[in-house]
């Protein structure tokens, strides 16, 4: 039997993931979406992403982990046995190799971006109040569950489902929320993307992409050679998703674009993400190429033909990739790079079958669910602002705040 | 006296401010400004979709001179941000009731 002990360099590493998941939510993912809004907009936008991590901050760890990670009913939901995590820092207990503490705080981080995330789709036209309430409401009724199923030894796991970081729990689980919650907020007036400070997007992309560092390579919950191969795969999908929407763009108007680029290294990111624990290097180029292709497609064909005004593209983005992630996994799990995954091409098919049940359920409940608790908080306050304070812009008419002063 | 406002392309600010030193005519305020004239737009792409821009940036430049400056400043500008394409711009001559120096209280001719 093998007795666990804290291992120094497992817990260092994992102190530094979890500042870079929390760097990506506070400020990259806010920077990366504030720069795409107009001026008018850019503190509302930024205000969105911080308060949304500020908020999963203190329920993660009133009742959030235990509902995830707690002794499972079920396979439906976790029992928090420790409220306001009382006595667990006190009794030095261990998860592996790494305080049983940091692996809840580690953990909150996801919880807090894949909220952050939505946040994305309903930009510059949604009442602040009406995210505060959502952002608890969708948390503990949508993201503890499906974190449960996948992460936390629910029925989705005990099926075999494997998403390494957050493809299902994190990407396809946001960005189907968006989906929803934007059918229900309406389009806004002025739906052009004109960026106001591209610089700002790039900026929080570039945070972005080292905090996935954390992110990817930080589920290997170790320091060594799994944490390494992650950290491989996932600069490897990152950059070919770069330079394949590079290529999209130069094919289709003869101009490559810095936001394209970024777009695409983002989609990249996204699609690995279920994958980087279970792929190796040539795969991840697959898996990077495919990312750009299905989220440019998503964005500049589906989306226009649908009419939703997923704003900043978080369901065309986050969740196409995030679904074509998960599939990869299916299809290129190398038990030679993780005992845990063997997907088609090492000779699996069920592999494919069950990630493709993953994604279909997932996306039903957070569908479904985000459209429950939408339509309940349009019923009482009200999901969007009035169309006079759309048009004055929700830094001055929500915050009584500008961001460039004259 | 007369109020000059010149909108000019934005590479003919740097030209036309030192012909205009040349001639003793130092004075100005500059805005930058967007508009169209019969100049074609351009184009901008974000996320896959092209935008048809057709308000452009320009440079208004405006002074205050003497009636008997005028010709020769607007002569000054026209050559300055002259290149002979579409979008060089136009010059505006419109009258002006009183100039004041706010630091002496100087009037008319003399607080120009």
């Amino acid at each position: 039997m093998v007795i666990a002990v804290l291992n120094s360099g497992d817990t260092a590493w994992m102190l530094i993931s979890t500042a870079l998941v929390i760097l990506m939510t506070i400020p990259g993912l806010a920077l990366f979406y504030s720069g795409l809004v107009k001026k008018e907009n850019v503190l509302n936008t930024l205000f969105l992403s911080f308060v949304a991590y500020a908020v999963v901050s203190v329920l993660w760890f009133i009742y959030g982990y235990g509902a995830v990670f707690g002794s499972d009913i079920h396979g439906i939901i976790g029992i928090p046995t420790n409220p306001f995590f009382q006595g667990v820092i006190e009794s030095h207990a261990l998860y592996g190799t790494i305080p049983l503490g940091l692996y809840a705080v580690f953990e909150m981080a996801f919880a807090a971006i894949t909220v952050a995330l939505i946040s994305g789709a309903l930009v510059e036209r949604m009442k602040f109040g009406a995210w505060m309430l959502f952002i608890p409401l969708w948390l503990t009724l949508v993201y503890l569950p499906v974190a449960h199923w996948v992460w936390g030894g629910g029925w989705l796991a005990q099926l075999g489902v494997l998403d390494f970081a957050g493809g299902i729990v994190v990407h396809i689980n946001s960005g189907v929320a968006a989906l929803a919650l934007v059918l229900l907020l309406g389009p806004r007036q002025d739906k052009r993307l004109f960026p106001h400070q591209l610089t700002y997007s790039i900026l929080g992309a570039g945070l972005l992409w080292i905090g996935w560092f954390g992110f990817n390579a930080g589920s290997a919950l170790a320091a060594g050679q799994l944490a390494t191969s992650a950290f491989i795969v996932t600069n490897t999908s990152a950059a070919v998703g770069l330079l394949v929407w590079m290529l999209i763009e130069y094919l289709r108007f003869g101009k490559v674009t810095l936001l394209g680029a970024a777009s695409g290294a983002i989609a990249g990111l996204a699609a690995i993400t279920p994958a980087a624990g279970f792929v190796n290097v040539m795969s991840a180029m697959v898996i990077g190429f495919g990312a750009a292709v299905v989220s440019y497609a998503a964005i500049s064909y589906i989306k226009p033909r649908l009419g939703y005004d997923d704003a900043l593209d978080v369901f065309g983005i986050h969740g196409f990739s995030g679904i074509w992630g998960v599939l990869a996994v299916g299809l290129f799990a190398s038990p030679f790079i993780n005992a845990a995954g063997t997907g088609l091409l090492y000779g699996n098919a069920h592999q494919l079958a069950v990630q493709a049940l993953g994604i279909a359920v997932t996306f039903a409940y957070s569908f479904v669910v985000t459209l429950v608790i939408a339509k309940s908080i349009d019923l009482t306050i009200g999901l969007r602002v009035s169309s006079d304070d759309e048009q004055q812009g929700l830094d001055l008419a929500t915050h009584d705040e500008i961001a460039y002063r004259i | 006296m007369k109020k000059i406002v010149a909108l000019i392309r934005r590479t003919k600010l740097d030209v036309v401010k030192s012909a205009l030193d040349e001639v003793g005519h130092h004075s100005m305020t500059i805005t930058e400004v967007k508009g169209r004239g019969k100049q074609k737009g351009i184009t901008e792409i974000y996320r896959g979709r092209e935008y048809q821009i057709d308000l452009l940036p320009k440079v208004e430049l405006m002074m205050v001179v003497d009636d008997a400056d005028v010709e020769r400043v607007v002569d000054t500008i026209m050559h300055g941000a002259r290149t002979g394409e579409i979008g060089d711009g136009k010059i505006f001559v419109l009258p002006v009731d009183d100039v004041i120096r706010i630091r002496t209280g100087e009037r008319g001719s003399d607080a120009l």
